[in-house]
Parts: C-alpha cells; structure tokens; sequence
C-alpha cells in the first residue's frame, strides 16, 4: 500500500524536475499503449511534418517514455499534438528564444501549444516525466495542466575539455542528459593552459602541437559540428570560450610570438606568460581566429575568458615595459590587461557576437561596452552578492557561477547547497534584477574526464538547474525537494546517465553498466 | 632506469611535452614500462634496457616440468585465458596480424611447488613468486598458484608497446611478496544495492591492485539482500525488492568462485547486535523492542540480548553462512550499538539486574559478543570484530582479529598499540574510509600511511595482520562506484604490499600510479583521474 502511494504522489506532476511554474493535476489517470501513442502536428501548428527539430525529438521521446516497450497493454489511443506559432525548425536556439509551453493531458490526448520549437521540446520532456509504470508494467499518464517557463533565460553548464579531453561520445551523452534537466547552454571551455584541443581551420599547428596527441586528443571540425548539431535538437546553444590573455600555454606551441617572453633580469628565461599585449601580430591573429570561431559556432555569445591573468611575466619583459610606459600605464598592469581585452572585445564586436568575460575583467576595468555580459566565479555568497549589486549597477548583465562551481566535491549531500542558492538575493532595484541572465554550472576539468564526469555531474547539476527553472517560492524547501530529486536521479539512470545516489536507498532499475 | 644511450625523460608527457618526435616518445615508454611501471612496487628487482619484443601468434603460457600444478589446474588455466587478453589488448582488432612483425617465440613457464588448484586462497597462503623474464621466456616461480597470480599480474604490466603497436618486455628480475598479509576493500551492499556485476568487475580491479580480501558487508539497516536458504524471509521483507535487489545463492557463489580465481578471498559480515534493522524485518523476536515509558513504542533497537531465542536464530544462521562462505574469517561487526533502546526496555533491564551488568550497557553488549564469537568459534571460524568490542571488553578470545575503524591517526595508533599489547592481531582501516571524498589529490592521504609506526615491540608489530579500504555505501552504488575506488584504493595497495622505505615518496609514486592509472583504463576500469593529463587510450564509454 505504501509503496503504491508512494508511486502515485512521484508520479504526478510533482515528479517532473524541475518544478513546473504552474500545474495543476488529478489523480484520474489513462492507460497508454505504445502501440496505440502517437505524436502528432496540430493542424494550427506553423511547424508541420518534416520539422527537423520536433520529428526527432518524437522518435527520441518515444523511447524514453517507453524504456521497455513490450509491456504496453490497453487499446486506446492517445495522441500528443504539438502546436507551435514558429516554425523555426532549422534554426539554433539563442537568447531570446522563448522555451514557454502549455501542456494539457486529458483522456485520449495531450496538447502541448509552445510560441517555439525550443519551448515545445521543453514541453515534450515535461510529459516523459509525468508518465509512469505500475508494478504490472502498464503504462499511465495522470490528467494534467501545465504552464511553464525558465525564471532565468541562461541556464548553462561549463565542461572543460583542456585540463582533460572528453571524447565527443561523452560530450554528446551530457548534452542529452542537460536537456532532462532543461539546461539550455552548453558553455564549451574548449582550450586552456594544459592543451588546445579544437583543430582551427585558419591555424592548424594550435592542436597539432597544443593537443595532448594531435590525431587522439583533439576535436575536428567536424566533431564540432556534430556537437553543435545534437546540442540544437535538445535546444541547447554551444557557447565556446577561448580564454585569453591569461590560460594560454598550450596556444604557444603552435603560434610563435604569441605569449610574452618571460625574463629573468635582462635575458629570456625560456619561459612564456600571457598572450603579448605589445605586438600588432597578437591582434591580427586573434582577429582571424575570432572570425574562424564565430563563424564555427552559430551562437551570438563569444566568451572571451579573462581571467587570471598572472603580471609577473608581463612585469618581467622590457618591451612590455616600455609599452606601458608609452601608453602611460605607469605600473598599473591591469590597465595593460583591460587595454588588451578592450581590443579583443572590439573583433568580437565587430564580428556582431556579443562577448562574455569573466567577472576579472569588470574589477580592473568598469567602463567596458555595454553589451558585454560578466561572469561572476569567485567568492563567498556575501562577496557575490556584492558583485551582482556593483556590476547591475552599473548596467551590465551578469551570469552567475560562483556558487556552482560542482568540480568541488565533498562528502554527503552538498546538492543541498547549490539548491539553495538565491540568485537575486543582493541589493538592487527590480531593474537590477533583471539583468542577471542566469547561471551557470561549472565542471572544471583538474580531476575529471570520461571516466568519472557523469556521476559527478548528475544529479548535482540539477538542484542548480531547477533553481534556475522553476519558481524560487514553489522550490524554497530542499527537504521536499529530497525525495523528487531521488526520484529524478532513478529516472536519469533508467535513461542510461550513471546519475550517482543522493543517499541510502534504491531506485527500481538500477544501473547495470560496470 | 636512466641508463639509456640518449637519455632519460621521468615525466610522462603531461608537463614536460616533447615535440612530436618518435624517438623522444619511444625513450618515454621505455622508462615507464621498466619494472618501475608496476603497481604496488615489487619487493626487490632489476630491469636493463635490453628488451624482446611479443608477438601475440608466439607466446605462450606453460607449466614448467618440475611443476606441482599441470595443465588443467583451474585456476592458472583461467588465468592464462585472461592475461593473454589482457597482455594483448587490441590483439583482436583485426589490424594487429599485420602489425606483429616479430616471430621468435615467447614462454612464461609457471612453476609451483603447490597444486592448489582447486583450494581457496586463506589466510596463510603464500603470495611470494619470482619472475626472471630473459630472451624468448620467463620463468615464474611460486609456491602457491596465488603466488602464480601475483606474478602473472605483475608480468601483465611489465609488457608495453611502442608507437607502432609493437609488443616489448624487457630484461628483469623480481623476486616480490607482500608485506601485509591481508589487503581488503569493503563494500557495503546494504545501504545501495550492487549488481553483481559490479562486484565481479569490483575483483577484476582488486586484482591488478594485488589485493586479496572481498570484505563483504552484505547486510546492515537498511536492507538486507542476501537470501538466506534457512531464513528466506530475511532478504524476501528486509531487501530493497524480493527479487531484484537479493543476492542469490548462486550470485554468492558466483562472486565466491570468482574472487578464487583472482586469488581473493571473500570475507562476509553479518553485523550485529547493531546495524540490523532490516532483519527485524523478516524474522519477529530478534530486534528488542523499544519502549516510551512503559509500553512498547513501535521501534525496534539492536539484537536482543536477553531471548534465547536469538542465540539460536544467531546459530542456525552462521551456520548457513559457515558452510556458504569457505573462508576460515567471519566478520561478526559489532560496532555502534545505540543503548537508548536496550535501556528502555524492561525485560533488558530486568536481565542486566539478573546479570550483575549494574546500569553498564557495555558489559551487556560484551556478553552477547562473547556468545556470538563463541557460536563461530564452534563452527571453526576465526572472528573479526570491529574494534568497539576490544574498547569495551577486553577479555575477548585471543585469536579473534580486531578492526580499527576509528579515530584521527593519534588515536588509532594508540589503539593499535593497546590491542597489539594485549596479544590481539588487528586489521586497520581507520585511515582508508575512501567513501570520504574530498577535492583534489586525497590519495596522497591514503598513501602515507604509516601502519607500523606505533609505539610497541617487534612483537607486537607483527600482530597487524594488514589494511581494508572501506568503501561504505551512503552516497555509492554502480553509478560511482568504479570511479571513486580506483585508483585511490591502490594508492592503499602499494602501502599494503610494497615496502615502506622504498615507497616512502608519493611524489615519485605520482607519476607511477598516473601510469597504472591509465592501465586501469586500458582494461576497461573506469579508474578516475589523478590530476590534469592524459592517457594514450582514454576511456570511450560514456
């Protein structure tokens, strides 16, 4: 009896993480056959038959709501018609893109009306959430009205494929596993000091001496392509990064006088710092790389990195030096790296993608375009909030990370935290508020790569992802977040993601990989 | 090892890059796939640079004529079957006839002075071997055929290929045998439920760690999974799920048979009188009822100590288990007993007074400990106990073995040295809860470990049997498992099997353990990494 019970309150749909913004349901509930269940076009609908997007996400939603399709009893049929305003079929989804939907099941039928594809495959993964087996195997779906939308447009998680290299079959599986949790971003820190494994076009001597192997370890065109391509159809943007000045070793192998010779006293050292601020060259390449990569990854946000920028080398070098001096910086080196980054900015600019840069580059440099969105990464919650406060005071937008930074582990439930967290808890006008775009969950890569990345990941990931979904007032409580969230996990592991246990217990399919 | 004519690279490409350049590489295998290149570190050994390259359609295992185990010895057939493939990874990739171009012959001839092909490994068996590989052979002596294995593990790591996929050992001489006799790793099946498969896989790893004791805390609180022949109510009430969550008879003896075959044991522990909730579930009686005031309030505590019942229950059941698991070691727990529900109840209280116990809980506790080490010892097995029951009673029969689980190292060190004082032989865990994850390199923790140096005589030193890595199961089941074992556990097993002063340094241990780490890979081990790198074949599966 109590296990029944236990069933049917999991499986209503408040068993749908994250939390939709508004639902109601009833306890009446229909048998579905999957001989007899059908997605269908509504005659209303813009898109129609051969949307690439939604007749994919048909056949990927057949089988996820269906994991072991012999067991359908019951003749009924029930349909799923799916009504969209755009047919915006064939192109990516960007920041205005609207992910609302209306979901509505009643005997027979579901209706899901959405103004985009995007919003549509949102709501496609609401239904696979809400449907159920019982103990004999049956298949129901309870009856059920929803209306739902992100509370924040940017709902992000950063993989770093430098200080480890993820094959592309890794990064395809946490693409599909993001979009059971209406992640949105896949931010693609794709280069860093330890290897350059993206394989330029216009500079193909960055991977091919800055891999860790360069036929192994490093991404072709296109296994770009084929991840911006599977990360289109669950509705998620690739947002690459190609951080710089700072986070550059692995750049110089393949780029000659790209980063500042480091000097001990009046020789070379034979080591290197930062990108070299002081020579034209560095400009030039950075415009052409820049062109090669906003014309690679459709999305309009370019991250421009920033961070950590370590002045020892610059300090060192004597044509830096004189560069300072010519440019009147005295000895304050962060107006030679706001300088730096106000050039990188301008191609990005020019290149009509809109920058992003970690918070780094608003410390030491406030006047920075208006357009550009800050990344806040550091801190305690008290000096976060901080930030948010200055930066939106200041008019700019803001992605928020610090509190997400899940590459830290800890023993026990730290889920918890980063459940809790409240991104609009700082000082500031409504204004203010609305200029924080979303947040991101950040894996760094120093301890990770195939082998442990997807326990890691889920379902931690998704107590920030329903905080940045769902309604905070609705999801104020992590205790009852608990059991909906053990519930998710068991989900993520029917579907294959080797989601890790939150505490004690059992799921009724367990993983049966090794 | 830096004898090289060219020269000797000691990192292992993930700092130091050298240009692309094939003679620069081939140096690099060189100096990692030399005796250095195996985990845990041999006891003693020398390797030169001469090497002979393997050709997988010419090598060959074979029993050497002085031999005491021949073909058809069980277990060493088994294990030829697996190291060959293990050997020669991508053997089967259908590119590789073309590739080994090499055909001289190549034999490791096993000789064993033992045909225990068809006994299990026990607590006295000798894992020494030695291993001289030479011009078209090696020789691998033991005396035991689990000795056989350790070679064999050993050999298995010492073959490398170069970059065009060519096969090589080197010249080397090993004589090797561990310091410890029992290394363990525990996994608790109670608080996730395990796949067997995931245990089967758990032992695969063990072995090319070298341990070989399955400590299997088959049941606890929260369920109870292991299906019982004479109390089959036990796993049908107290697991998960009656049927997808038990362990069978057959999966015992699955994970038993094995275990054997990797040359480990396999230790099970029934814990009690705490621990036991989802026993209560299938057997009435056993679990003392707790009372709120003077009337039962519905809860359940540890065991009941004062029924006879319970003894007799506690017989029959460790009598099943005794014949089940063939080791000569029960592990009988007896850790954390909560006394508030003991205290509660008045029929305890009233046979405390009966006792002479006075308001002490402990000596009730010790007494039913004394009565269950004495059903195992009638059933000729050598009990375990965790280390609670020394604490509060330390007149506990000689030859059970005691497990430090607790404490800071100042703390278990002095447990070691009052237990060790008192004659007791004792296992130590306290500084290898691995289940306790932390950011960053914590192996290093595990690492240096020091069991020994506490203050006692030769004597007494000589009672710590070995170690167990503890991987308790709050926040593990087969999604993380694998990852968070390995390789943070062989940081243990070096400790455990090689020499302390010759490994007394987890910096050069680091790049040696990130090699083993990626063997770990090669071989299909989820093992995670240690820091920032990586390995020449990453693991493709997702």
């Amino acid at each position: 009896g109590n296990f029944v019970s236990h069933s049917l309150y999991l499986h209503t749909v408040e068993g749908v993480w994250p939390l939709p913004q508004s639902f109601t349901s009833s306890t009446e509930r229909y048998p579905l056959n999957p001989k007899a269940f059908y997605f269908g076009y509504g005659r209303q609908s813009a898109a129609q038959q051969d949307c690439s997007v939604l007749d994919a996400a048909f056949k990927r939603y057949f089988s996820l709501i269906f994991p072991d399709y012999t067991s359908g009893s019951g003749d009924k049929p029930f349909t799923v018609e799916i009504r969209v305003d755009h047919a915006d079929c064939d192109s990516y989804p960007n920041e205005n893109s609207s992910e609302r939907y209306n979901l509505s099941v009643s005997a027979g039928q579901a209706s899901l009306n959405a103004e985009t594809v995007w919003g549509a495959l949102r709501g496609l993964e609401t239904f696979s959430q809400l449907v159920y087996q019982d103990d004999f195997g049956t298949y129901f779906v309870n009856k059920t009205e929803i209306d739902d939308f992100p509370r924040f447009q940017f709902r992000g998680i950063l993989l770093d494929t430098s200080r480890h290299y993820l094959p592309v079959q890794a990064i395809l599986k946490t693409l599909d596993a993001m979009a059971y949790s209406k992640f949105n971003v896949f931010h693609w820190h794709i280069v860093d000091d330890p290897s350059f494994p993206y394989q330029s076009r216009t500079f193909p001597d960055l991977s091919s001496t800055g891999a860790f192997h360069p036929m192994t370890h490093i991404y072709t065109q296109s296994d770009v392509r084929r991840v911006i391509s599977h990360a289109r159809l669950w509705g998620i943007r690739v947002l690459p990064e190609f951080d710089s000045p700072g986070h550059t070793q692995s750049w110089g192998k393949g780029q000659s006088d790209l980063l500042t010779p480091c000097y001990r006293g009046s020789t070379p050292s034979g080591t290197f710092g930062p990108v070299n601020p002081v020579l034209p060259s560095t400009y030039q390449f950075m415009a052409r790389l820049f062109k090669e990569v906003s014309s690679v990854f459709p999305d309009s946000y370019i991250h421009l990195g920033g961070d950590e920028v370590d002045f020892s080398c610059w300090k060192s070098n004597p044509d830096v030096r004189a560069f300072m001096q010519k440019m009147g910086f005295g000895g304050d080196f962060t107006k030679l790296e706001a300088f730096y980054m106000e050039k990188i900015v301008n191609i990005t600019s020019a290149l009509k993608k809109t920058s992003i840069v970690w918070q780094d580059v608003f410390d030491y440099h406030e006047r920075i375009p208006k357009d550009t969105v800050l990344h806040i990464w550091k801190g305690t919650p008290a000096s976060y909030k901080e930030e948010l406060s200055r930066m939106t005071k200041a008019g700019m937008r803001v992605l928020l990370a610090a509190p997400w930074y899940i590459n830290h582990i800890a023993y026990g439930q730290d889920w918890r935290n980063y459940y809790t967290v409240q991104p609009l808890n700082f000082s500031g006008t409504e204004e203010q508020k609305k200029l924080v775009i979303g947040g991101e969950v950040c894996m760094w890569g120093e301890y990770v790569d195939a082998t442990n990345l997807t326990p890691r990941l889920w379902p931690r990931a998704s107590a920030a992802a329903e905080r940045l979904w769902s309604d905070e007032k609705q999801t104020s409580s992590v205790d009852e977040a608990f059991p909906r969230l053990q519930d998710f996990r068991c989900k993520l592991v029917r579907r294959g993601i080797r989601a890790e246990p939150l505490h004690v217990g059992h799921c009724k399919h367990e993983y049966q990989g090794v």
